[in-house]
């Protein structure tokens, strides 16, 4: 199947069997290996990528659905020279042990943060119709589809709430 | 997972037509993919109605709200409208899934989803719903998330959605389009099923049917609205046990009280004989006990999910407790 996607602002056309990911076409099709495979069913987050801004497992979607979106991964997000600032936190905050969930986990706080922004309540908030303020409870429930097995948690959301407070 | 052709429908007909033909429907894809993965769903054919016109969230004529059936999951549980008037709904969405599934989830698919039997996902084993007359090993095996209502010898299996018990309290009606142009509606009680001796039907679709929308009832003035869910851990977690509830008070009286039960049955679980003994009565303790009991008077355990009979009880009684304000919520 040819499938055309806009990732990280490039136009790239994939030639690949209706089966594939998104997941896969990116670290196998496309060698855009920052989005991890970690459980491939959705669970862990690992493969956290945004298509048009929204955080989604791109494990849990088929390539060819995405014709024509916009997906964004961890190396649109920032590159070694030129961290994002949420990258600059994880780095100051130490928010990572082994570094396999870290491009999941920071693409996912990315969409989260601006999920906040437009007022989007969570499971923790005591008011559906207050303005969201993110707390390490908010944080850690909307972040809770990124698992960390190193459980450097603590870290994670002190990078998070580091931010958060800068873009309120 | 095995080959499969696919095709984007450009409207309506053209998917229920592919429907009517075999072709499997995807929307969201969360829970289909992972089926597809494992080899539980083997389509031939998948039919993408992501590009259809269905994500509108409006207000009916008759002052209710209709749902879009791709409109997501976290789109329905945000929409201003939703946390206003049937915040039990916005509730029970955010106590599902994680933020990235809820980004993709639909209303249709989550109400099109599957259960987590452990046999179920095990192609290894047998299973009545996946596989039909090779039997249920979760009677005599691992039962802990199973239900205590509505079970047959068939079948022990519980629905997981959370929006779907939402949706029950509020009364809420499927709009299904079908094959040649046929629309009907549906009442999410008529939606449902119990396994009984066909538990490879989770609900009354018929091939080419398509769920196009989901419309609610005006919202119920003043009520209460709570979602109480009890799972294993604190987030990202399929419910053990959850309870919806919209109720408003008439002075000291229950004036009226919806109550929806997730985690129990093969289908989000409601007994009027429950909410009639409810409403009227001056709210307490011995009253809610006895809507326990009438409510679990036909439950029954397998073992493993013994513990959801009292779990039951409790978690309802917190939950009046808290609706009619007789008491704190913990």
């Amino acid at each position: 199947m040819k499938t055309e996607l806009q990732i990280n602002g490039t136009a790239h056309v994939l030639e690949a069997d209706s089966r594939t990911t998104l997941l896969d076409a990116l670290r196998n099709h496309l060698d855009l290996t920052g989005s991890k495979k970690g459980c491939d069913h959705g669970q862990c987050g690992a493969c956290t990528v945004l298509i048009n801004g929204r955080r989604i497992n791109s494990c849990l979607t088929l390539a060819c659905m995405h014709d024509g979106d916009e997906i964004t991964t961890i190396e649109g997000l920032g590159t070694p020279d030129a961290l994002s600032a949420l990258q600059k936190a994880f780095v100051q905050h130490d928010g990572f042990q082994c570094g396999y969930c870290t491009p999941g986990q920071i693409c996912s706080a990315t969409a989260m943060l601006e999920e906040a922004k437009a007022g989007w309540p969570s499971n923790v908030t005591d008011d559906l119709g207050a303005e969201v303020n993110l707390s390490t409870e908010e944080i850690s429930e909307r972040m809770s589809g990124n698992i960390c097995r190193c459980a450097a948690y603590p870290n994670i959301v002190a990078a998070i709430a580091d931010i958060a407070k800068d873009t309120r | 997972m095995k080959p499969f052709d696919y095709h984007r429908a450009q409207d309506i007909s053209q998917a229920t037509e592919a429907a009517a033909n075999g072709a499997v429907v995807i929307a969201g894809g969360t829970n289909l993919l992972d089926l597809m993965k494992l080899e539980v769903a083997t389509p031939d054919r998948l039919t993408d109605i992501n590009r259809l016109d269905l994500k509108a969230v409006t207000p009916t004529q008759d002052g209710g709200l209709r749902i879009g059936a791709l409109v997501t999951n976290s789109d329905l549980a945000a929409h201003a409208d939703v946390r206003k008037d049937y915040a039990v709904l916005s509730r029970a969405l955010l106590a599902g899934a994680s933020g990235q599934l809820r980004n993709k989830a639909t209303t249709g698919g989550n109400l099109c989803q599957r259960t987590r039997c452990y046999y179920f996902y095990d192609t290894a084993t047998a299973c009545n719903k996946r596989d039909p007359g090779t039997g249920c090993p979760a009677r005599e095996g691992a039962n802990r998330l199973h239900a205590i209502l509505g079970t047959s010898d068939a079948c022990i299996a519980t629905h997981p959605s959370d929006m779907a018990v939402a949706m029950r309290a509020i009364g809420a009606r499927i709009e299904i389009a079908g094959q040649d142009g046929n629309e009907r509606s549906v009442d999410i009680a008529d939606f449902y099923r119990l396994p009984g001796d066909a538990p490879q039907h989770d609900n009354t679709l018929a091939p080419g049917d398509i769920i196009t929308a989901v419309t609610f009832p005006p919202p119920v003035p003043g009520a209460v609205h709570r979602y109480r869910k009890v799972r294993d851990r604190a987030s990202y977690a399929f419910a053990l046990v959850s309870v919806a509830a919209i109720c408003t008070m008439d002075k000291d009286r229950i004036g009226s009280i919806a109550l929806s039960f997730g985690g129990i049955a093969h289908m989000p679980w409601r007994d009027s004989a429950v909410e009639d003994l409810l409403t009227g009565e001056i709210p307490g303790d011995a009253l809610f006990a006895a809507a326990a009991d009438a409510l679990l008077q036909d439950a029954r355990g397998f073992g493993g999910n013994d513990f959801k009979i009292p779990l039951t009880r409790r978690t309802l009684m917190a939950v009046l407790r808290d609706v009619c304000g007789t008491g704190d919520l913990s």
